[in-house]
């Protein structure tokens, strides 16, 4: 089925379920037959596992980008023996040479293999863009589903919280972060997911919203299933799809918040390799050797890419009521 | 107006939450600012008379609305490290970092439209896979990769513009091309989707129906029903743009606001980055604020419904 049909059915079913609200008290049987049918022939009543392998099928683009970031993830789990120098292992006599059998992207200002670096690296930048992912995707779901259920006062003061978040540019906000913290890797897991929550808790909330009024949950409601329960057991679920999504591309911009405040200097701070540090210490070599700056930078570019589009490939299956978000 | 009224209400508590997030934040500090400004070895009447002036023996709520009562007069406080008023110099670097978003907003534009309104009219041909390729790079290139490179083959080997900037024109060209970069990848995204939406619009047969050519159809019709989402997405893009701002300045060594933040940050000149950040919010909140009401201005069906 090519994208524009299915954008076409997505939004006839958008607007069945309008209607469909507009008249809740007479529901008419063969119109939810209908909607049923739509939702079926767009692949909404898949299972999540379902929708990622007919994306696999369907997407080729994802799927490549899939397995690239399977095998990053492969390559910094086993950098130690992959790599073919250590990390700080020092060469000085070989310091600044171009890429060679030997080096395969030369040797950085103390001698040391950029390659081996960059291996070591993708550890640093790969965990600082999922692990504040997650943690934001946590405090988001919380406060979204808090905010949407609850409403009224509770959600006013955490839309306005989220709201003062989002208003902050987030590099600024995370250069704040990390003047107070100090910088280090640590404070930069803090850091980055303090700025990504706002975003997550505002679809939540919105999901949470609609869902809130649906039958099962005033079903649940009326059998005395608590507050809690009902947000976590039958409203969460519902928003799976969504945060999978959401991750998918939050990991991306994490990874390139974390490379911007390296670049800066006041993220991960020397020895440790990063991606963007690398950039950083390179950089006074722009103009003699090149190829420093390059390898990290194309390194960051091709994992943000891959997570782009497996983000896009994801957010087609799963959730194609998200558009251009 | 009642819609602007209320807008403009939360806009300001919006702001003002701003003010005493960064003021706390900045607040909890570990030591005491005043011996990190001083070091160790000064007398106590020195310390004591610094602390006076910097309001730090108040309360926290206290110094927090002594503040917003200078921000008011549009009095920033001192720099710790220049001992010279913070709203003077955010105003001496501002030009530049204006300067260098406007450049870098039009270069998003042209280049974000073009790319969008092509792919959207040769949908999944050649054409569109390729641009929206090249838009993806875009949005997932860093903006210091843009920058060094940029640098590197116009400004180091073919020598064409200048390697640092100097204010003139033609130095801000490189720093602007490498902060737009990104966001001329949404623009091409957002264009494209919300142009092939309209062009499924009613009135795109009619005016097919009447004979007018594609080109036509598509320029006075669809494009023009398709830019309210690329104008708030804009709005959307100042925030990032700001963001980036601190980065390409910092490769072109561009005296502006984000050049301020970074060496404050170096100098723990805690007035000076609270200034830059405040500062740089405040536009941003005013940009979306602006964009919003001119949303409601050019979309009949959003004045009427408010």
């Amino acid at each position: 089925m090519t994208i524009r049909r299915r954008k076409e059915l997505v939004r006839e079913l958008e607007q069945r379920s309008f209607s469909a609200d507009a008249s809740a008290e007479n529901p008419g049987a063969a119109e939810n037959g209908a909607k049923e049918e739509l939702a079926s022939q767009i692949g909404e009543k898949d299972g999540i596992a379902e929708r990622m392998l007919r994306m696999c099928r369907q997407n080729k683009l994802a799927l490549v980008s899939a397995i690239v970031i399977l095998i990053i993830i492969l390559l910094a789990v086993f950098a130690p023996l992959i790599a073919p120098y250590g990390e700080a292992q020092q060469d000085v006599i070989n310091r600044l040479q171009g890429p060679s059998l030997k080096h395969l992207f030369g040797t950085d200002e103390l001698g040391r293999d950029v390659f081996s670096r960059i291996l070591y690296g993708s550890r640093v930048s790969l965990i600082v863009g999922i692990l504040p992912s997650l943690i934001a995707l946590v405090i988001g779901v919380v406060m979204g589903l808090l905010a949407g259920y609850f409403g009224g006062a509770v959600d006013a003061l955490i839309m306005r919280l989220a709201d003062i978040m989002l208003s902050i540019p987030s590099l600024l906000l995370a250069m704040v972060i990390m003047y107070t913290l100090g910088a280090s890797t640590i404070n930069l897991f803090i850091a980055l997911s303090m700025i990504n929550w706002a975003s997550i808790a505002r679809v939540v909330r919105s999901q949470t919203l609609s869902l809130k009024e649906s039958e099962y949950v005033e079903a649940a409601r009326s059998i005395g299933v608590s507050s809690g329960k009902i947000m976590f057991r039958h409203i969460f679920p519902n928003c799976i799809p969504s945060l999978i999504v959401l991750f998918t591309l939050e990991v991306p911009s994490s990874i390139l918040s974390e490379s911007s405040l390296s670049f800066l200097g006041i993220g991960v701070q020397p020895p440790a390799a990063s991606w963007g540090l690398m950039v950083n210490q390179a950089k006074q070599f722009l103009f003699t050797q090149p190829w420093l700056s390059l390898a990290p930078c194309i390194s960051i570019m091709v994992v943000v890419l891959a997570f782009n589009f497996l983000g896009d490939g994801l957010r087609d299956v799963l959730d194609p009521h998200m558009k251009n978000s | 107006m009642k819609q602007i009224v209320k807008r403009l209400l939360e806009t300001i508590v919006v702001l003002l939450g701003v003010i005493l997030l960064i003021f706390i934040m900045l607040r909890v500090v570990p030591g005491d600012p005043v011996t990190t400004l001083l070091g160790e070895h000064v007398n106590q009447q020195t310390i004591d008379r610094l602390t006076k002036t910097m309001h730090l023996d108040r309360p926290i709520l206290e110094q927090f609305f002594l503040y917003v009562g200078g921000l008011l007069r549009g009095d920033m406080g001192q720099s710790y490290k220049y001992n010279r008023p913070v709203t003077q110099m955010i105003m001496d670097a501002f030009p530049y970092t204006l300067a260098l978003a406007i450049m870098a907003s039009i270069f998003a534009w042209a280049l974000g439209l073009i790319l969008g309104i092509f792919a959207a009219v040769k949908q999944n041909r050649l054409p569109d896979h390729l641009f929206m390729g090249i838009s993806l790079f875009g949005v997932s290139m860093p903006v210091f990769m843009a920058a060094l490179f940029l640098q590197y083959l116009f400004a180091f080997k073919w020598k064409v513009l200048p390697l640092k900037a100097d204010g003139s024109f033609l130095s801000m060209i490189l720093p602007a091309i490498a902060l737009g970069w990104n966001s001329a990848g949404s623009v091409a995204r957002i264009t494209r989707s919300s142009l092939l939406e309209a062009m499924q619009a009613d009135y795109i047969d009619t005016a097919k129906a009447k004979g007018l050519l594609g080109r036509a159809v598509i320029l006075r019709h669809a494009l023009k029903n398709s830019m309210l989402p690329v104008i708030t997405m804009m709005a959307l893009q100042l925030s990032s743009m700001l963001s980036g701002a601190v980065i390409s300045e910092t490769v072109f060594a561009i005296p502006g606001i984000g050049r301020l933040a970074t060496s404050a940050i170096e100098n723990r000149d805690m007035p000076v980055l609270q200034g830059t950040v405040i500062f740089t919010t405040v536009i941003v909140i005013a940009g979306n604020f602006i964009a919003d009401i001119l949303y409601s201005v050019l979309d009949p069906r959003i004045r009427k419904a408010a």
